[in-house]
């Protein structure tokens, strides 16, 4: 496969960043980083990282279905994450949630026709004093309103 | 930046830079008697480094509240192995937010801390295991990282101590139970976040199999002030028993939530109403959590004459934790909360053990039916019997961090499931709080 030469820089000091036969240590953050390039951890990526990394695609398949933020189907192009746990939930997070998915009418982990937005119910995301809290991709957003929640949405329907 | 208005009351040890132009820089961290703690203790011996740590009362932030310099002592520095340290920047706690801003706004404090760390145990490589979700601090954090390699502040011969130090950051891929150290530990090597067996404790087996001390992000960043000024002005900073000051992240029904940095022993009372504003539209307090959603749950009776400090939490059967502070008021469903708070451990559970897998699956199933269409009154015996026997059962603290919240509110709000057992929505469902600011 062919990354960016951002990307591929970012993979070389991965690979020198571990004692020396360690380099599978770099596969996790390896997989994360393609996939915000690639959209999805797709089967050629597996192969590739497994490669890379020297270990065999399954022992990379067996590592990354631990980890939530990793997919294997490709999500929207912005991806809305809404925290309903507790300190969430106490500002009416949950609300947020369902209110997203009506206007949507997408579900848990489920992109818009058009693949240009998705929605995840998740967990505590570390920004439980400024709640309710919701992330679009790696973006934060606090204090977040109905109201507020319609204008983000609304923008990145359109947005390219 | 800061998300929230710091308060008056807060002793600025850690934050003493937040607000400063480019509190992040090199430049500002140079000027505000940055890196001094460091150079100190090139100067010192390990020993020596070790002896004011365990002056200071520093205790792990992260939730255990290990004594620091304890634990730094336990890594066999005559080991042929190499040694390492390695940052828990996987924060996620259920009301936990401070690592975050610490990072955010100095990230140097933290380099300084780990190099300290360094220099105590003879480790020459450090790993900042930051959670996959703060991309954007990883991007700090590299930033502080290249900037402290360009001028001699990392790599070989550190500004002419002759100590050679490389850090690097790691990132997390969404996994809380990454934050416990033997699975984060597992996670850096490129494998499943599985708890490990212990003893070996990591401080002799850790990350690739050596040595490795491994603290919260707020532990590192308390070294170079214990350093700099001393382990005794930082332990006068606290109560007998721990000192500094602590990271407090108050969320929920206050009216001021924010991260606040409060001297160790800071009277709860206080730190609701003057710190945090007090209680939202002048409401009652019904349920306190003092330091994330796995510590048991006060009731507000619980929380006269109670101070902010290990001892103190624990004398009233809970725990200082991370310092996530979760605020509940009167109209908050105790049966709702305690039916999120298991979803979600829950969801982390990573399955390596039957009493954790199954005991949290069931928890989630019989609070979720309660909270949505009332459960039977056997229920409410069967949710506390469930997680008693979860409580020291589980391979890692992450059963445990289960149980105690349930636990806690099955018994001191049992009243709250009686009140469910009709058959009629929740009660607290239509109240009129659950309007969002």
């Amino acid at each position: 496969m062919t990354f960016s030469p951002q990307l591929e820089a970012r993979f070389a000091k991965l690979l020198k960043s571990y004692p020396e036969g360690r380099q599978r240590a770099a596969m996790v953050p390896m997989l994360l980083y393609a996939q915000d390039e690639v959209g999805h951890i797709s089967e050629e990526l597996i192969e590739e990282v497994a490669e890379r990394v020297g270990v065999t695609a399954l022992q990379v398949n067996e590592v990354l279905s631990y980890y939530s933020m990793l997919h294997r189907k490709p999500l929207g192009k912005y991806h809305v994450q809404i925290c309903t746990n507790i300190s969430c939930l106490l500002h009416d997070g949950d609300k947020l949630w369902e209110h997203a998915c009506k206007k949507l009418g997408v579900g848990h982990k489920e992109a818009t026709g058009d693949g240009q937005i998705s929605i995840e119910e998740v967990e505590c995301i570390g920004a439980c004093s400024w709640a309710p809290a919701i992330q679009v991709n790696y973006d934060f957003h606090h204090f977040v309103t109905p109201e507020k929640l319609d204008q983000l949405l609304d923008s990145l329907r359109k947005k390219p | 930046m800061l998300y929230n208005e710091p308060s008056p009351l807060e002793t600025r040890v850690l934050t003493r830079r937040f607000g400063l132009p480019n509190s992040a820089s090199l430049d500002t961290y140079l000027a505000t008697e940055g890196y001094q703690g460091f150079l100190k203790a090139a100067g010192m011996k390990p020993e020596e480094i070790i002896e004011e740590v365990k002056i200071s009362n520093l205790r792990g932030r992260g939730g255990a509240g290990f004594p620091a310099g304890m634990k730094w002592s336990f890594v066999p520095r005559t080991s042929p192995k190499p040694k390492y340290i390695v940052v828990n920047a996987d924060e996620s706690e259920p009301g936990t937010c401070k690592d975050r801003v610490l990072i955010e706004n100095d990230p140097h404090q933290l380099i300084e801390g780990v190099l300290i760390a360094g220099l105590a145990v003879g480790a020459h490589a450090g790993y900042i295991y930051v959670r996959g979700e703060y991309r954007y601090l990883i991007e700090i954090m590299d930033q502080a990282i290249a900037e402290a390699y360009a001028n001699g502040w990392l790599g070989k011969n550190i500004r002419g101590t002759g100590f050679d130090f490389d850090l690097y950051t790691h990132t997390g891929a969404g996994a809380y139970e990454c934050g416990e150290e033997s699975a984060l530990l597992e996670s850096l090597e490129g494998k499943r976040g599985i708890p490990r067996i212990r003893p070996p404790f990591p401080a002799v087996v850790g990350a690739f199999q050596c040595p490795t001390v491994l603290n919260n992000v707020e532990t590192f960043c308390a070294a170079p002030a214990i350093l700099r000024d001393g382990g005794a002005a930082f332990a006068a900073l606290g109560v007998p028993r721990a000192g500094g000051t602590k990271m407090i992240c108050l969320t929920g029904h206050v009216n001021k939530p924010g991260v606040y940095e409060l001297r160790m022993g800071f009277p709860v009372k206080q730190m609701i109403e003057e710190v945090g504003g007090g209680i939202r539209n002048g409401r009652k307090l019904k349920a306190f959590i003092p330091g994330g959603s796995s510590c048991p749950v006060l009731t507000a009776e619980e929380c006269e004459g109670l101070t902010m400090d290990y001892d103190a939490m624990a004398a009233r059967k809970t725990m200082l934790g991370s310092g996530g502070v979760i605020v509940m008021d009167e109209d908050t469903c105790m049966v709702k909360a305690a039916m999120r708070i298991m979803r979600f451990y829950a969801h982390e559970s990573c399955g390596w053990c039957i009493p954790c897998r199954e005991g949290t699956t069931w928890l989630r199933k019989i609070l979720v039916r309660f909270h949505e269409s009332g459960g039977t009154r056997g229920d409410i015996d069967l949710v506390g019997d469930i997680a008693r026997n979860m409580l020291g059962r589980t391979f890692c603290p992450l059963g445990d961090a289960a149980a105690m919240p349930t636990i806690s509110i099955v018994e001191k709000f049992r009243s709250e499931f009686e009140e469910h057992l009709s058959g009629r929505p929740c009660p607290y469902e239509s109240a009129s709080h659950m309007v969002t600011v």
